[in-house]
């Protein structure tokens, strides 16, 4: 495993980049499509109650208006896990923007007038939509994610906390966020009988496939998902969504394909965001900074029809040895829109809120921030006491620390001026867990020398088409003009999603170990390919389970440089360097897009992106790209990404770890205490806007005039 | 979205005359604002009319040494045209300062002027908006209103006004010149936004009909030592929250003349004349300029997210002045 692969550490190009510049890949509604008709929902316009009338009188005067759908028409759907799946099945509304009806029409125009003119009636019913630390709904998951234990309890938090030397007690929040991918959540909806044909903008087209099945109550082998090219998804495209629903559901009802692509100012209320948190943290300390109690408490919020517990404490089971240590989870329903993944659930805003403490902890000490973290490293994992497969978290730290010239900065607060500019510079610690999932693949070898390799994987934009075809020749040891993979779609061999960063180990594995296989037998045949070509299929259920226990996560460290401008509290970032961790890197070129693609949505999260709950509406003011602001070129200095090298025998064969998330763990949390160290002020809840640092910065001011 | 007629035009009474052949009809220029309120059903104009071939699209010299800006000028032409650079350098700043490269290229200064409030309710036909249904209420007094107006705002409507290039106009006694059927009219800028009372829907003064055909920029010495400086949350692509276009002209440490206006904090460009008056003959210094800013803003009446506009104008106004003055003096 540790041989020379001169195939896996090469920057190969994108194998579909020509077809994307060029305008050529085909996202989910470029198909051409004969007969085909465009649905355009309508959205609920209350925030809870009951729809008591549907008018479609007027929308359906219109001749080109196919079908106006609601709860009282809409074809019946099996139930399924998510709730937010049963579209168009009750006059109850869980929330603003839920689907109230959908206009189907031979053109989008005639479809959007439809939707426009459909009289929606409602009860209105009182709504609760703000999350507060004290709120009255707050109670304890019987989980956080999906498996993981709510709370956790070491030692005795309490009783060390209280004699601690030195206490840090501060509570850090962080806004909903919107994944906002560049292409809408959009499908293309065929049925042919019983049998029904999407193209669907997801990150998984086998996981689509199996809730279509169940939701339409057909076999799996009726539903065919194809999402050949995915225009990004961090995590909002992880599961199916109503729109594909509403598509297949529209396209049987009027008996044409149908497509559906969501206008942008609706995906905010259907398509999942990031949670709100309200974390306290709790850490006490030698004066030397050796953390020896840790709690970790977060508090946040689902909808009426459930979503994903936001585990934010649980990087604090992972990055600090804390002999005494509390972490726990506790939510509240809310009537608001359902929230789900966003790239780095969990760890993303779990890491702003610890790397922000370490950094109070150093400064509280007297401790420089890095050494700080490197005293309080863990010999396990604190949590499970597991031992790590690799984690080189201290190395990360140390080949900044070099990089970015930490030793040059002056730890001194708002002592660095350039006009009416103070400059400062942060560190924080990143991390995510390696994860892969159980997934298939076949290999062929066709008589001519040629190769082909399926797997239902998807690429979103990461490059997962040219890694596997790395891997495939890897492994086949053929050059890679031989081999041709096959991903986006469920009726190649099935496989995970693209999320929890588990996609190059979860499809390259089976792909690895068919492609091993055939060459295998292929030599046994000297070499000679049958008339009909070989086939090598591959599951790597059983080799998931003869895996030892280890903690095995990326690690890595984040150093920003910013400035701020006194006089209007604007924040802007001039520096950014990331090193990290993360075993072997198997593709330099997309790997660094990955990393610095997470940088940039962490520098978002920290100065820019927040969507602000309407109290009175009970939906998020932001929907648009205007409005919702993610980082514009101007925002973004040079991003400096570095890797070390980590040879770590206990991943998989390629030696591998995910790299899709750790860049956006741990950014906004080193530009915050970058922040501080700029100008003094401690910003605990994102985003850093002028209008937060305004008034603190004013009065800093004021108080030693400069 | 409601089906609409399309003509283009090439000559100015052409155009008066088709717009008033249907009380519905709208003037279209670059398309980027009037476009997306169609698409949002904000705006149902049964027919547009495309004022971009009218003979507007020139920047020249008056004879008494001001400029003349055609209606139709793009956003990009004027901020790159030598005379706009060289003797109103706040407008050419102002002008890049908004929007984005494409969006820029599209615009043209007439729509720029007429352009409506970003407010997310004035947009959202499922909420209440008194500037798009008189007293239906505004829920942004109560909301989401960050961003929203702490002058010359009322009970009515709180909504700011998002040009960055009207707030240069304004500080340099620009004169909107329009064509009616009526025949040819002028409204100084000052007076083409109407106060927002209870009448948030009434934005301007322009009569009924009328074509924007140009604005005229008086000879103004003072405004080519001049800035715009606008505060954004993201670096680009983002309104304002806060903006200032100053002028100034100092000698022997005395402001002899002062040009200040303030954009993203009312429902039009904000002419700071109280400001201008206090420091008009007096010293040029920091004191001063913050005196002056306090007076300005003494008005300022802000909501519970809002409020932090006040400081920002008042560091700015400090900000800026102080700038120019090292400027003129260098």
């Amino acid at each position: 495993m540790t041989t020379t692969r001169p195939l896996l550490g090469s920057p190969m190009t994108r194998l579909e980049g020509r077809e994307k510049v060029t305008g050529t890949a085909r996202y989910a509604v470029d198909y051409p499509v004969d007969r085909v008709a465009y649905a355009w929902p309508v959205p609920a316009a209350v925030a809870r109650g009951e729809i008591t009338a549907v008018d479609a009188t007027a929308a359906l005067a219109d001749p080109a208006v196919l079908a106006v759908l609601s709860y009282e028409n809409a074809p019946r759907l099996h139930d399924t896990d998510d709730r937010t799946l049963a579209v168009l099945q009750s006059p109850h509304i869980a929330h603003r923007g839920q689907f109230a009806a959908l206009a189907v029409a031979t053109s989008l125009e005639a479809a959007r007038g439809a939707a426009a003119a459909i009289r929606v009636a409602y009860a209105p019913e009182p709504h609760d939509v703000i999350l507060t630390r004290d709120h009255p709904g707050l109670y304890k998951p019987d989980e956080v994610d999906e498996g993981m234990p709510t709370d956790r309890e070491h030692g005795d938090f309490d009783t060390v906390y209280a004699r601690a030397q030195v206490r840090l007690d501060a509570v850090y929040e962080t806004p909903p966020l919107h994944n906002h991918p560049l292409e809408p959540h959009a499908a293309t909806a065929m049925w042919d009988g019983d049998d029904l044909t999407v193209y669907d903008s997801n990150q998984g087209a086998t996981a689509v496939q199996h809730v279509l099945a169940e939701l339409f109550g057909l076999a799996t082998g009726k539903i065919h998902v194809i999402n050949e090219h995915v225009g990004g998804g961090f995590g909002s495209k992880g599961t199916a969504r109503p729109h594909v629903v509403l598509a297949a559901m529209a396209a049987r009802v009027v008996r044409r394909p149908v497509k559906l692509a969501l206008p942008r100012n609706q995906l905010a209320a259907v398509t999942g965001h990031r949670s709100p948190t309200i974390q306290r943290i709790r850490i006490g300390a030698d004066t030397e900074g050796h953390v020896q109690a840790l709690a970790h408490e977060v508090t946040t919020q689902i909808s009426a029809l459930d979503g994903f517990v936001e585990p934010a404490a649980v990087v604090s089971r992972v990055m600090y040895a804390a002999p005494n240590s509390r972490t726990t989870h506790r939510v509240t329903r809310l009537d608001v829109p359902t929230p789900s993944w966003m790239r780095a659930p969990g760890e993303c805003p779990g890491m702003f809120a610890l790397e922000s403490a370490m950094d109070e902890l150093a400064i509280a000490c007297g401790v420089d921030p890095i050494e700080l973290r490197v005293r309080n490293e863990p010999t396990v994992e604190p949590d499970s006491g597991l031992p790590f497969s690799s984690r080189h978290l201290v190395e990360c730290l140390r080949e900044g620390t070099r990089r970015f010239g930490w030793h040059d900065r002056d730890p001194r607060i708002a002592g660095k001026h350039e006009g009416r500019l103070l400059i400062g510079s942060g560190v924080a610690a990143s991390t995510y867990p390696v994860y892969v999932m159980a997934s298939h693949a076949e290999a062929h070898a066709g008589p001519d020398g040629s190769y082909e390799v399926h797997v239902s994987a998807s690429d979103i934009g990461t490059g997962a088409r040219t890694v596997l075809t790395q891997i495939a020749a890897d492994a086949l040891g053929v050059p890679l003009d031989r081999v041709r993979v096959r991903v986006g779609s469920s009726d190649l061999p099935p496989a995970s999603v693209a999320g929890a960063s588990s996609g190059t180990a979860s499809w390259g594995w089976p792909v690895h170990k068919a492609c091993t296989e055939l060459r295998q037998r292929l030599e046994a045949l000297g070499h000679s390919v049958p008339e009909q070509g070989l086939t090598v299929a591959a599951d790597i259920a059983e080799d998931l389970d003869d895996r030892e226990d280890y903690a095995r996560h990326a690690f890595g460290a984040q150093f920003a440089e910013v400035q701020v401008d006194t006089v209007t509290g604007e924040t802007r970032v001039r520096r950014l360097l990331g090193v990290f961790a993360a075993g072997r890197i198997l593709n330099p070129r997309t790997a660094r897009s990955q990393f610095i693609g997470g940088m940039t949505m962490g520098l978002g999260m920290a100065l820019l992106e927040g969507s602000t709950m309407d109290p009175a509406f009970g939906d998020y003011a932001e929907r648009d790209l205007a409005s919702y602001h993610v980082p514009a070129c101007a925002d973004v200095p040079e991003i400096d990404v570095h890797w070390i090298e980590e040879e770590d025998p206990q991943l998989n064969p390629m030696g591998s770890k995910g790299i899709g998330e750790i860049g956006i763990v741990g950014t906004a949390a080193a530009i915050a205490n970058a922040v501080h160290h700029a100008t003094g002020v401690r910003i605990r809840a994102l985003p850093i806007h002028p209008a937060v640092l305004m008034p603190p910065l004013a009065g800093a001011r004021q108080a030693s005039p400069s | 979205m409601r089906e609409f007629g399309y003509q283009r035009v090439f000559d100015v009474p052409g155009a008066v005359a088709l717009l008033g052949t249907d009380p519905e009809a709208r003037f279209l220029g670059g398309g980027t604002n009037l476009v997306d309120l169609m698409k949002a059903g904000v705006e149902r104009p049964a027919l547009l009319v495309d004022v971009t071939e009218l003979p507007l699209g020139r920047i020249e010299a008056t004879a008494d040494g001001g400029l003349r800006i055609g209606a139709t000028v793009t956003n990009s032409d004027l901020a790159a045209d030598p005379q706009v650079r060289r003797h109103y350098p706040a407008l050419a700043q102002a002008v890049l300062a908004g929007a984005s490269g494409q969006l820029r290229n599209m615009a043209t200064i007439g729509g720029n002027l007429l352009q409506r409030t970003r407010c997310g309710y004035f947009a959202d036909l499922t909420k209440p908006c008194n500037k798009r249904v008189p007293g239906s209420g505004c829920p942004a007094i109560e909301g989401e209103h960050h961003n929203h107006a702490i002058l010359g705002a009322s009970e009515h409507c709180v909504a700011v006004h998002p040009s960055d290039m009207g707030v240069a106009l304004t500080a340099f006694d620009a004169v909107v010149s329009y064509e009616t059927a009526d025949g040819p009219g002028e409204l100084p800028l000052a007076e083409f936004y109407l106060p927002v009372g209870d009448t948030p829907h009434l934005e301007t003064a322009l009569p009924s009909g009328a074509l924007i055909t140009g604005i005229t920029l008086p000879p103004n010495p003072v405004a080519a030592v001049s800035r715009y400086r606008k505060v954004r949350e993201r670096a680009s692509y983002a309104f304002a929250i806060g903006s200032i276009a100053a002028a100034l002209d100092v000698r022997d440490g005395l402001v002899r003349e002062v040009r200040l206006a303030f954009g993203a904090v009312a429902s039009r460009p904000w002419r700071a004349r109280e400001a201008e008056r206090l420091l008009t003959g007096g010293p040029a210094s920091a004191e001063a300029f913050a005196a002056a800013a306090d007076a300005e803003l003494a008005a300022a009446e802000t909501l519970p997210h809002n409020a932090y506009k006040v400081t920002l104008m008042r560091n700015l106004v400090v900000a800026v002045l102080t700038e120019l003055t090292e400027e003129a003096t260098r």
